[in-house]
């Protein structure tokens, strides 16, 4: 650039890095905003999960002490 | 995950909208540098991607420090949160350098004092989440992470320092002036706006990236420790 005349046409490369920048900035919202989606859905099945797990695992009736309720059936039977 | 707060929500739009005005202020009304052209335009956004990430990569060695000190994990996802926002702008900030450099120094890449040392600590923190990912357990991932961030966060000053220390051809527009520079010139008053504009919007940016980071952070710890509890 020594002994130019006149200011010279690099207005590629400002259109070049200014885009550059703005999709790098775009790419990582769009990064957080889909880990943040899949951690919510992940969060949503494990809680889901959890949920179905407790009542598999709950007390059984005869375990808490109390008498389980007599089937129809056999008191029929015993009639 | 719990909503927004509004003072982020707040933030987040406040961020785009000084986004338009710092590009506004750089590409419209900052007049034209006469010896580079157009090209010189892309410093605003270039040094104001730069004083934000190599802050980031300071205060991620802070965080480590009080992680060493106090253990909890919850210094350890502000850790990360700061080092991979300042991961991402310190990558826009060496393109755009790169960009600057074709028409200004006739080449993509060079290997001067200032362009090693920030793609030497760029690499740094990219192996830090390599790091990271190799370590199952939280807590050893934590330590590890940790002494790692504090021993990274050297490469920051020196990274800053360098244009200053070294014989280098890369100009030192702020604070001083360097004899060997190519591509060097003064800020005119306007200039001086857009430049202290693109600072200011930088370091708001960062802020709320940072901000939404530490919370997609406490979020992944919560699916963890549920996971491991729903394993049980």
């Amino acid at each position: 650039m020594l002994f130019q005349e006149t200011t010279p046409d690099t207005s590629g490369y400002m259109i070049a890095g200014y885009a550059i920048a703005f999709i790098v900035m775009a790419l990582y919202v769009i990064s957080l905003i889909l880990r943040s989606r899949n951690l919510n859905q992940d969060m949503a099945t494990l809680k889901d999960v959890e949920s179905s797990a407790v009542q598999i695992h709950a007390p059984s009736p005869s375990r808490t002490g109390k008498k389980p309720p007599k089937s129809a059936t056999k008191k029929g039977r015993k009639k | 995950m719990q909503p927004k707060p509004l003072a982020l929500k707040v933030l987040d739009i406040l961020s785009i909208l000084l986004l338009g005005v710092s590009a506004y202020l750089a590409l419209v009304f900052a007049p034209t540098e006469v010896v580079m052209g157009d090209v010189q335009r892309v410093f605003y956004f270039h040094i104001g991607t730069a004083w934000t990430a190599l802050l980031g990569f300071i205060l991620a060695a802070v965080f480590s420090v009080v992680y060493l000190v106090r253990k909890d994990l919850k210094w350890d996802r502000l850790q990360v949160a700061a080092v991979e926002v300042s991961l991402v702008f310190f990558f826009i900030t060496i393109v755009l350098g790169s960009i600057w450099a074709r028409p200004a120094w006739n080449t993509w890449w060079t290997w001067d004092p200032r362009l090693t040392t920030a793609a030497i600590t760029e690499l740094i923190y990219i192996a830090y989440f390599m790091l990271r990912q190799g370590i199952d357990d939280p807590e050893r991932r934590a330590r590890f992470g940790a002494v790692y961030a504090l021993v990274g966060g050297i490469s920051a000053p020196i990274t800053f320092f360098a244009i200053r220390l070294f014989r280098t051809i890369h100009p030192v527009v702020i604070g001083g002036s360097n004899v060997n520079a190519e591509g060097d010139f003064s800020m005119t008053a306007d200039m001086r706006l857009a430049f202290f504009f693109a600072l200011f919007t930088f370091t708001v940016i960062f802020i709320d990236l940072f901000w939404n980071r530490i919370r997609l952070g406490d979020l992944q710890e919560k699916v963890e420790q549920l996971k491991l509890k729903v394993s049980m």
